[in-house]
């Protein structure tokens, strides 16, 4: 078994919340190489050959497994750029727990740009969790650019629930969706924390090509501090389909977020809607906490926490 | 134990001066329920909140167990014993019924009194723990953990602000039954602001309130024909 030092150990408590094990179907890639990897029966990681990154196999007898692919950062200065390919046969039903934390200590920017495609057999199931998050002392930066690629066959559903969960100074996120198959199923939930001067740009563009697909997109923002958001969903229609944007954000302090939602039906029988909302704390909410005694920022986070939970 | 002096609150709309809440003094003793009651409008929610601190009055001072708590903020008043119970209780996005009750009990509270306390407001517990106080809560059922969030911890004084708002029937005798015993087998003193017969005939003492002013208080016999005599009153000069 590897050795993982105490600040990998702590930085992946924080992405993995089901606490990373050297066991089972996993790759732990730090400072830019794979650090440990395991295979199951049913799940096999292959390093690329060409660049950086994994593909990662999973066989249709994978069934309620789970894949760990945590990223670590805590070299200062370095730029990471990965690619890793998930082929899940017809039928498999995995979760795939990825997330990348950044410890900078130093005063160069540190930077990972996670880029993943899925290729989702018939009638597979895939759940996909990913948090981001940086810390430490250093002024370097800490800057995150995943780019998501998701192609979905007949009956394949697609569950994405991402979360930036604090101290990441830079991202720009980019996810695309085809839904390629009849009744293939998306169903999305982000959740970004920005505070002091971070940004935050997710452009997410979700093609609906088949019968009967839909896709639900759920995102919850906070925005502290002077920092800012963009929020640019798409979701275009080109057959019978559903989907369906809500997009929702509180405010704070002298933070600036954006929402560009854009929906965009080129089939009669499209149905996408989309709903934005950006406002402060509810003062009702404060007050109620208050009143089970509460101070002031107690009762902001817990309804920030709780608005993100 | 709450002695309440001079309150007047004189908010400023549209350039305009109005008096809400005009002069009002009384006490409540210790392990007493006293019922306000009036007209709507009549300024009985502002004057609980005045009480909480949720609203700042303009002039006149309270005293809670000797303690002059008129500049205390809402917290502080909650630390120092008061509990409250909103007339419209805020939904909260994210928040699980058992969280929010949690934090009510001051930050942790075992699953099976969670479940009491939901059962003693009549909510089936299991259909609730893990259901979020949002909009997909019924008015009943918000107003109901509402109340519970105020039991869910000891008080020396709760201030209840039309409790039965929009109960049913069946629930609403399962609540007087739990004011009952709230009041009976504690020596919390009890403030609840109510239009209902079977909760103000509960009280040690009745509270009128109309126009931003104390009518009457007293007990029901002292108080009954001010509230008749008010009511006949209020038709009147409404015509
Ligand atoms: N900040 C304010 N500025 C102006 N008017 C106010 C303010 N707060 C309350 N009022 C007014 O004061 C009056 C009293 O309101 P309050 O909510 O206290 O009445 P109430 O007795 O609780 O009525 P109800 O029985 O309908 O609950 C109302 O006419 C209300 O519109
Ligand atoms: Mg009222």
């Amino acid at each position: 078994m590897a050795n993982i030092d105490e600040t990998t150990q702590e930085v992946l408590n924080k992405i993995d919340e089901y606490g990373f094990k050297q066991e089972g179907a996993f790759n732990l890639r730090k400072d830019g190489t794979a650090l440990c990897h395991g295979d199951t029966e049913n799940i096999k990681i292959v390093k690329k050959e060409d660049k950086s990154g994994i593909d990662v196999y999973i066989s249709k007898n994978a069934q309620g497994e789970y894949v760990h692919i945590p990223v670590v950062i805590t070299s200062s200065g370095l730029n990471d750029e990965v690619y890793n390919d998930f082929h899940v046969e017809a039928g498999a039903n995995v979760t795939i727990v990825a997330g990348c934390g950044i410890h900078n200590s130093g005063c160069d920017d540190s930077r990972h740009d996670g880029i993943h495609a899925f290729y989702v057999g018939k009638g597979a199931t895939v759940r996909y969790e990913e948090k981001h998050y940086g810390e430490g002392p250093g002024t370097g930066k800490r800057i995150l650019n995943p780019v998501t690629k998701i192609f979905l066959e007949d009956d394949a559903v697609f569950i994405l629930d991402t979360a930036q969960i604090g101290g990441v100074d830079s991202t720009k996120r980019t996810t695309l969706v085809e839904l390629n198959g009849k009744n293939s199923k998306l169903n999305v939930t982000e959740r970004l924390l920005t505070h002091e001067d971070q940004v935050a740009e997710s452009n997410m563009d979700v093609v609906l090509n088949a019968e009967s697909s839909s896709a639900q997109i759920v995102s919850r923002s906070v925005a502290k501090g002077e920092s800012k958001q963009v929020f640019h969903p798409n979701a275009i229609g080109r057959a019978l389909c559903h989907a369906h944007i809500q997009c929702d954000s509180i405010i704070m302090d002298k933070a600036n977020v954006k929402s560009i939602p854009e929906i965009d039906a080129e089939h009669v029988d499209a149905a996408i809607i989309h709903e934005a909302a950006i406002g402060r704390i509810n003062d009702e909410q404060l007050l109620k906490l208050k009143t089970l005694g509460l101070n002031n920022e107690e009762a902001e986070n817990v309804i920030i926490q709780n608005f993100l939970n | 134990m709450l002695k309440v002096r001079d309150l007047v609150f004189r908010p400023i709309e549209d350039g305009v001066e109005k008096t809400i809440i005009d002069k009002v003094s009384f006490d409540v003793n210790d392990g007493e329920l006293l019922v306000i009651t009036g007209p709507n409008g009549g300024g009985k929610s502002t004057l609980a909140k005045i009480l909480m601190g949720i609203i700042k009055e303009d002039e006149g001072q309270i005293i809670f167990n000797d303690k002059d708590i008129t500049s205390l903020d809402i917290n502080e008043r909650a630390k120092e014993g008061i509990g409250f119970a909103f007339q419209q209780p805020p939904r909260f996005k994210g928040m699980t019924v058992k969280r929010l009750l949690t934090l009510a009990a001051g930050g942790s509270l075992s699953e099976i009194n969670c479940c009491d306390l939901l059962s003693s407001v009549g909510l089936c517990a299991r259909e609730y723990l893990d259901r979020e106080v949002d909009g997909t809560l019924s008015g009943g059922e918000m107003k109901r953990i509402e109340i519970a969030s105020v039991l869910a911890t000891g008080h020396k004084l709760c201030i209840f602000d039309e409790p039965e708002a929009g109960i049913d029937l069946w629930s609403f005798s399962m609540l007087v039954k739990q004011f009952e015993k709230l009041h009976k087998n504690s020596d919390q003193s009890i403030i609840i602001i109510s239009h209902q017969e079977r909760i103000i005939e509960m009280a040690d003492r009745i509270m009128v309130i109309k126009d931003g002013k104390v009518q009457g208080i007293g007990t029901k016999d002292e108080v009954y024909p001010v509230l008749v005599k008010g009511e006949t009153h209020a038709c009147m000069s409404e015509n």
